[in-house]
């Protein structure tokens, strides 16, 4: 595991054209980023509609001290200068298991648009991770890697490592659907099939042929009750799917992500197309299915990754900023580039 | 800008495209009734039970009906859409969907708008040379495989631009949970496009219904209820070709009921395969 500033050596990339916004520029170089933190890793639970977590409500602020001064600033110049940038992990990751690493993992769009950076991050078992950070700065990107689906794309290239329960994703011989298998995965807008609210549930086990009907029942009600749908569409599963409201098309579309039983749980944005109570019932299922899954969630919602997420990792132009507990993240971040983003001063 | 003569002026223009747009549609529309008004007022006064259910007699004063023809042009059409259907889907499947990468991608998207061009004439004559001069003797065979041969980049290219409407996150949704491409493809991707894949498909089909200079020199014709495709064969297009063209009033009126006798047919066809390819599961 890494300390609160590994040093690693990624190589020096192309520059890219700056888009450092003016407000990050202008922040002040380290000043004293905070090491005092609540040692509890409980997410911060809010209900919806609460305003937003005043970084001041801390209990008291701890003295500020800096651990490195000298390696933030030269982090924060590497970023202004479009270089690869060390992550500032805090050691409460280093106390879960990790069931996804991320190392050193570089993408490239094409020989020259360069997408991530060396993103080193471990995905902590059976918690709910954000990832939050300005449009474009690799989020959905990095999610897209960890079961594949940026192989649909052509011109992708890979580098670095991304290691799943112990096996490479981009190892030569693994299997690709499989892996996916063992990932769900939930998008930005509900996708579900043009067919009944039944096919869409048991869509993954008809890929494996099942046909044994009691299974395909049981599976579909008991994904349906997980997706906190079933009492809304009981009595209509064999209808088209389309008929269903926003927000009960994404939890649909949730059911049909764990009728599959997957380990872990994608999401990409899943609210960002719901209304604020749809989106609170999304959040509430969320919050329910921590523990059973492993959960990646994207989301350009700080409130929302501070309601249902236990780490939240920081995102900039393609690098992984800070990453630990959502709460220090929150109230206390080390990096002066994490407190203007998530107090909303850019992005 | 805001001139008040420049206003007039716009409101004026607007105010004549839209009366003229109206004006077009109603010429449209009123072209369509007179040319269908025509041949239904000829046509059905020379259409009786004994034009569906007789023979040509040979005779131009009593001249039976067109029942072989009739069950000519739909065997025909059969084999064409049995042929081409599959081969024009497949062909545009893999427009749309494998030849991102592949070289032969433009190739054959260009050869399929050239085909679609092709005068039906020309693939008459190809029939002919290939399949006709061959086994010696006209066939049923070579007709319905010109009428495929039409059918084959018109299904293509509609295929893979109704797929090409299909949203990606389809096809992301189901590879994210673990579906191969082609069951993917099948059980997805198509059935969203179904509606318009049929639609294609049966201007695909209605096309080659109407079609006479393909089977001139392949089918021919026949006066007999054909069944075997291996023998010329009867078709409703030519048997219409062959009365219209000849000098016999009673004849001439039998064409115009063969006339609106396939109109009907493939306004039926169209109709019902609508109905059937209708999804239930419609986006909004």
């Amino acid at each position: 595991m890494e300390n609160s500033t590994s040093i690693d050596q990624t190589p020096r990339m192309p520059p890219i054209p700056p888009a450092a916004p003016e407000a990050l520029r202008r922040a002040p170089l380290a000043q004293a980023p905070a090491t005092g933190h609540d040692p509890s890793s409980a997410p911060v639970r809010a209900q919806p509609g609460m305003p937003p977590l005043p970084p001041q409500a801390a209990t008291s602020q701890p003295p500020r001290l800096s651990p490195d001064q000298r390696a933030e600033n030269e982090r924060t110049a590497a970023v202004l200068k479009e270089l690869p940038a060390n992550t500032c992990t805090h050691p409460e990751i280093a106390n879960e298991f990790a069931l996804l690493q991320v190392s050193n993992f570089r993408l490239y769009y094409n020989r020259t648009a360069q997408a991530l950076h060396g993103i080193n991050m471990d995905i902590a078992r059976g918690k709910v991770t954000a990832m939050i950070g300005p449009s474009g700065c690799g989020k959905s990107t990095l999610l897209r890697s960890m079961n594949r689906l940026n192989d649909l794309i052509d011109g992708v290239h890979i580098e670095g490592s991304m290691v799943f329960d112990g096996q490479d994703v981009y190892a030569r011989n693994v299997d690709v659907i499989e892996l996916r298998k063992r990932m769900g995965m939930v998008f930005q807008r509900s996708n579900p099939f043009p067919m009944s609210i039944f096919e869409n549930v048991v869509y993954a086990l008809r890929i494996d042929g099942e046909k044994n009907k009691a299974v395909l029942n049981e599976v579909c009600e008991r994904s349906l009750r997980g997706a906190a749908l079933w009492d809304e569409v009981k009595d209509r599963l064999h209808a088209s799917a389309f008929g269903l409201s926003g927000g009960q098309q994404q939890r649909l579309c949730i059911a049909r992500a764990i009728a599959a039983d997957p380990q872990v749980l994608l999401m990409d944005e899943p609210c960002s197309a719901l209304d604020p109570i749809a989106t609170g019932k999304i959040e509430d299922l969320i919050y329910e299915l921590r523990g059973k899954y492993t959960i990646i969630i994207v989301t350009h919602n700080m409130q929302q990754a501070a309601r249902v997420s236990d780490y939240t990792a920081f995102m900039y132009i393609g690098r992984l900023m800070e990453y630990g507990p959502t709460n220090k993240l929150f109230l206390n971040p080390l990096l002066k580039q994490t407190e203007a983003y998530v107090t909303g001063r850019f992005g | 800008m805001g001139t008040p003569l420049y206003n007039t002026l716009s409101r004026a223009r607007s105010h004549t495209a839209f009366v003229l747009s109206i004006a077009f549609t109603i010429t449209i529309l009123l072209l369509l009734g007179l040319v269908i008004g025509y041949i239904a007022f000829i046509g059905l006064k020379s259409l009786s039970l004994d034009f569906f259910t007789k023979l040509p007699t040979g005779d131009p004063h009593n001249p039976g009906g067109m029942f072989n023809a009739l069950v000519g042009t739909t065997i025909l059409i059969a084999i064409a859409g049995a042929v081409g259907i599959p081969i024009g889907m497949l062909t545009g499947i893999y427009l749309c969907e494998y030849s991102a990468n592949s070289f032969l991608a433009t190739p054959v998207r260009f050869v399929c708008d050239v085909l679609a061009g092709v005068p039906s004439i020309v693939v008459g004559i190809l029939g002919y040379e290939l399949l006709v001069v061959p086994l010696g003797h006209y066939n049923g065979w070579a007709g319905a495989l010109a009428l495929a041969f039409i059918m084959i980049p018109i299904v293509a290219r509609t295929t893979e631009e109704m797929l090409r409407l299909v949203p990606q996150s389809y096809r992301e949704a189901s590879i994210a949970l673990g579906a191969t491409k082609a069951w993917t493809i099948l059980k997805v991707v198509v059935p969203a496009a179904s509606g318009s894949i049929v639609t294609g498909i049966m201007l695909a089909v209605a096309r080659v219904a109407g079609e006479t200079a393909p089977l001139l020199f392949t089918a021919l014709g026949s006066r007999y209820l054909e069944k075997d495709p291996s023998h010329p064969f009867p078709s409703l297009t030519k048997q219409i070709y062959d009365y219209a063209t000849g000098p016999y009033p009673e004849l001439k009126r039998q064409a115009w009921a063969g006339i609106l006798v396939l109109i009907a047919m493939i306004f039926t066809l169209n109709l019902t395969m609508r109905l059937v390819a209708r999804s239930k599961h419609v986006a909004s």
